[in-house]
């Protein structure tokens, strides 16, 4: 059991927004942390070699930190059954000023019979969308 | 170009991952969490779990150990400089808690060709001992065709 009542949702509704800053830092120990160490992901010279503008953030840091907007809603990681994006655009990471990363959640769903919902997570950065379709199914 | 004649073609299990604490609490904070139940054990006691939570997206750690062993399966012929990620999916059947035992069997779900590209999704089932199923990770890898 959570503390958020269902009965009291409504779709469409905003359950929280956060900012993301992500460095040069955030990319090197989501490296250490994920096992990926494509180097497109820290190292300017191979990121231009491959056709990149420069270093990318991990699509997968992305997403993994674009839940957190659920997660911190319900108060619960564990809660989060099922949880898919797709990934549209690159977040460039500048070595200097890092990228910042904007993401809304909203109610998507409601289940009330199953006590689920459905969260939709926007996620921007400089104003673009950056995953599509981020839905996260969540049990309260 | 992706071999389509691996469509449907499944991996055997790979070894087993012991989920340590630290490294839950590792992977949360590289993900920004700040959720106590990733990152205390007594938070997650509290709400009814053995140990630390791993987030959401933990188990792509899990799922990567099965992608490798497609990279490097000379039938499948994915070049991994051409990747990117398309989407990404995870269905629990329940958390991913510290101190699972964690196997991995991956199936390529489709092999689809667009053009000069391929589209590949790989559906990868985890299991904790006992063949219980924790985990559904559903990845899809766009590789791009040569110029």
């Amino acid at each position: 059991m959570t503390h958020i009542n269902i009965a009291s949702l409504e779709v469409g509704q905003v359950i929280g927004t956060s900012e993301f800053l992500l460095t040069r830092d955030s990319l090197v120990r989501y490296a250490g942390a994920s096992g990926d160490f494509n180097p497109i992901h820290y190292r300017d010279d191979f990121a231009q070699s491959v056709g990149l503008d420069g270093v990318l953030a991990h699509g997968m840091l992305t997403m993994g930190a674009a839940v957190q907007v659920a997660v911190d809603w319900v108060g619960d990681a564990g809660k989060v059954i099922d949880y898919g994006v797709r990934f549209t655009k690159p977040v460039f990471v500048d070595a200097k000023d890092g990228a910042v990363l904007v993401v809304t959640g909203k109610i998507g769903e409601i289940d009330a019979e199953n006590g689920e919902v459905r969260v939709d997570l926007t996620a921007t950065f400089n104003e673009t969308a950056v995953l599509g379709k981020a839905q996260a199914r969540v049990r309260l | 170009m992706v071999n389509p004649n691996v469509q449907g073609k499944k991996y055997p299990a790979t070894n087993p991952y012991l989920v340590g604490r630290e490294k839950i609490r590792e992977f949360a904070h590289a993900v920004k969490s700040t959720n106590p139940i990733n990152l205390d054990v007594f938070a997650a006691q509290a709400a009814g779990y053995n140990d630390v939570v791993a987030p959401p997206t933990f188990a792509v750690v899990i799922q990567e150990r099965s992608l490798a062993t497609v990279l490097n399966d000379p039938e499948a012929d994915i070049d991994f400089s051409r990747v990117v990620h398309g989407d990404q999916r995870f269905i629990h059947a329940r958390p991913i808690v510290a101190g699972d035992e964690l196997v991995s069997v991956l199936e390529v779900a489709s092999v689809k060709t667009l053009g000069a590209h391929s589209m590949v999704t790989f559906e990868t089932k985890i299991f904790a001992e006992g063949d219980e199923l924790v985990c559904t990770a559903i990845s899809t890898l766009v590789v791009r065709g040569g110029e």
